[in-house]
């Protein structure tokens, strides 16, 4: 035990977006804590920090996990990568510029979250479904419901769809003009 | 922002170890697996062990294997990789479906199927933050002695809520239970029972290491439902597990029904001896339906309306059936 009765801080070799950190952090420190507020890397954000909203989703070994729930000491000799890993050389990652293209965000909260859980998706399947596309989004909770945008820009980002392709329903210029 | 109470963190390599550390640190130490239960719990102050055991290091909690007649599923074995195995999904379909039924994607490649078993039951009262709770006074189940779900209540009904559980008990599984002393095997039937502060017969000594599965004969069709709010995150409202062995003319030889979600302890439905050598057309399943809704009385320990949790056991069982005959 150290000071205070709490128990002392370890050195936690953490593996984060391809770069070694040796942090000392308590064991009771979450990943989703050590990356933000020790690493500085505040792409993951912090939402209900119980497990319910998907906004921390980072990615462990390739899968997507929950940040808020992971401890920071059992991801050591674990490959995290969280949004900041995504781009590459300085130019943005296909899922990354397909959000951007489709709008696929109101406010961005959510939307590190929804990137590496769609990036999690394309790794293992190239070319997903609208449901599968779901399936994989389910744990993402987007408080703006802007859903359509979000499953569309992984339609692009896989190529299944171009920008330019709008949805079913007519725009309100488009049904104006069809009058 | 939650954080968790302080802890010492360890992360022994081997079983033995782990289960010395258990006895070390006896009535100030938890397990932790997937992490998924326990740590919004621990965030909530519902636990505050000065201990914590990490399992991930032990390689032989891990893995899918045939072992003579039986499939033996390691404790600590995802709940995705049991989801996405090829044996699983062949002989145990509804074994596969009730765990791509838990949770959402990341919550399925944290949570582990022995951390699934061992689930903490669920109730409104209960799973509040720290500052929720004690602004009610507490409960039964955590620091009171008070049930605000029954008055006067002397006995808690926090819901058992692991979709697996259900299924397996179907499915005449059993789990393998390790302490210093030695492994026991006990049936499932056995490890739960209806006590919502703690449902399950685990001592705290002891590590739940695996689960045994018999491998299905020719003639054993499976199906699981499960009804909740949202229907690609929630936790159950109401589970509903069923499994019927047939003999070669598609006579009964056995059907097994269990419903959870509803009370503290899986139910397993009773009397139904009387299905055996009767086809199993629609009237067979209505009858069916109509025993497990006569036996399940749910109450308000979670939030969801009890009458439509109550009137939706035959339609689940209608539909499990459906899905279990595909």
């Amino acid at each position: 035990m150290g000071v205070f009765g709490r128990p002392e801080k370890q050195l936690v070799a953490l593996t984060v977006n391809g770069e070694r950190h040796d942090v000392a952090l308590e064991p009771r420190a979450t990943l989703l804590e050590a990356v933000r507020y020790t690493l500085g890397l505040t792409g993951s954000k912090q939402g209900c920090d119980k497990g319910d909203c998907g906004a921390c989703t980072v990615l462990i070994d390739g899968k997507p996990m929950l940040a808020c729930l992971s401890l920071a000491i059992e991801a050591q000799g674990r490959a995290v990568t969280t949004i900041e890993g995504l781009a590459k050389d300085g130019k943005v990652s296909p899922v990354q510029d397909a959000f951007d293209v489709c709008g696929a965000l109101q406010c961005g909260f959510c939307q590190s979250g929804m990137m590496l859980s769609a990036t999690a998706l394309l790794a293992k399947c190239e070319k997903p479904n609208r449901e599968q596309i779901k399936d994989a989004l389910a744990g993402n909770l987007c408080r703006c419901t802007g859903y359509t945008q979000i499953l569309n820009a992984v339609e692009v980002a896989s190529g299944q769809r171009s920008v330019a392709e709008r949805d079913e329903r007519p725009t309100t210029q488009a049904q104006a003009a069809a009058k | 922002m939650l954080t968790l109470p302080p802890f010492e963190y360890h992360a022994p390599m081997e079983l033995a170890d782990a289960l010395a550390l258990l006895q070390k640190h006896a009535g100030k130490v938890k397990l932790i697996a997937g992490g998924t239960d326990l740590v919004p719990n621990m965030k909530h102050r519902l636990f505050m062990p000065e201990h914590v055991v990490g399992l991930k290091q032990i390689s032989e909690l891990n893995g899918v294997r045939g072992e003579g007649g039986f499939l033996v599923i390691g404790a600590m074995t995802s709940i995705a990789d049991l989801a996405r195995n090829p044996r699983v999904a062949l002989l145990f379909p509804s074994l596969a479906r009730a765990a791509t039924a838990i949770a959402g994607p990341q919550l399925r490649e944290m949570g582990t199927l022995g951390g699934n078993l061992c689930l903490d039951t669920r109730c409104v009262y209960y799973n509040q933050t720290h500052f929720w709770r004690k602004a009610l006074g507490y409960c039964l189940k955590k620091d009171g002695t008070v049930c605000h779900v029954v008055k006067g209540g002397q006995k808690c009904v926090a819901a058992a809520s692991n979709d697996t559980a259900p299924v397996l008990l179907t499915l005449g599984a059993s789990v393998e239970l390790a302490s210093p002393n030695g492994r026991r095997a006990i049936p499932l039937e056995e490890f739960y029972v209806a006590d919502g502060v703690a449902n399950t017969v685990i001592e705290p000594n002891e590590i739940l290491t695996k689960v045994r599965v018999p491998i299905p004969r020719a003639g054993l069709v499976t199906g699981y439902q499960k009804l909740r709010i949202r229907a690609a995150i929630d936790y159950p409202s109401l589970c509903v597990a069923v499994a019927a062995q047939q003999q070669a003319d598609g006579k009964l030889e056995w059907v097994r029904m269990v419903i959870s979600a509803l009370g503290s302890k899986p139910h397993t439905v009773k009397r139904l001896e009387g299905f055996q050598g009767r086809a199993l057309d629609a009237a067979t399943i209505a009858e069916l339906g109509q025993a497990a809704h006569r036996q399940c009385h749910p109450l308000t320990n979670i939030n969801v309306e009890t009458g439509w949790r109550r009137e939706m056991i035959p339609v689940f069982v209608r539909r499990a059936f459906a899905e279990a005959m595909k």
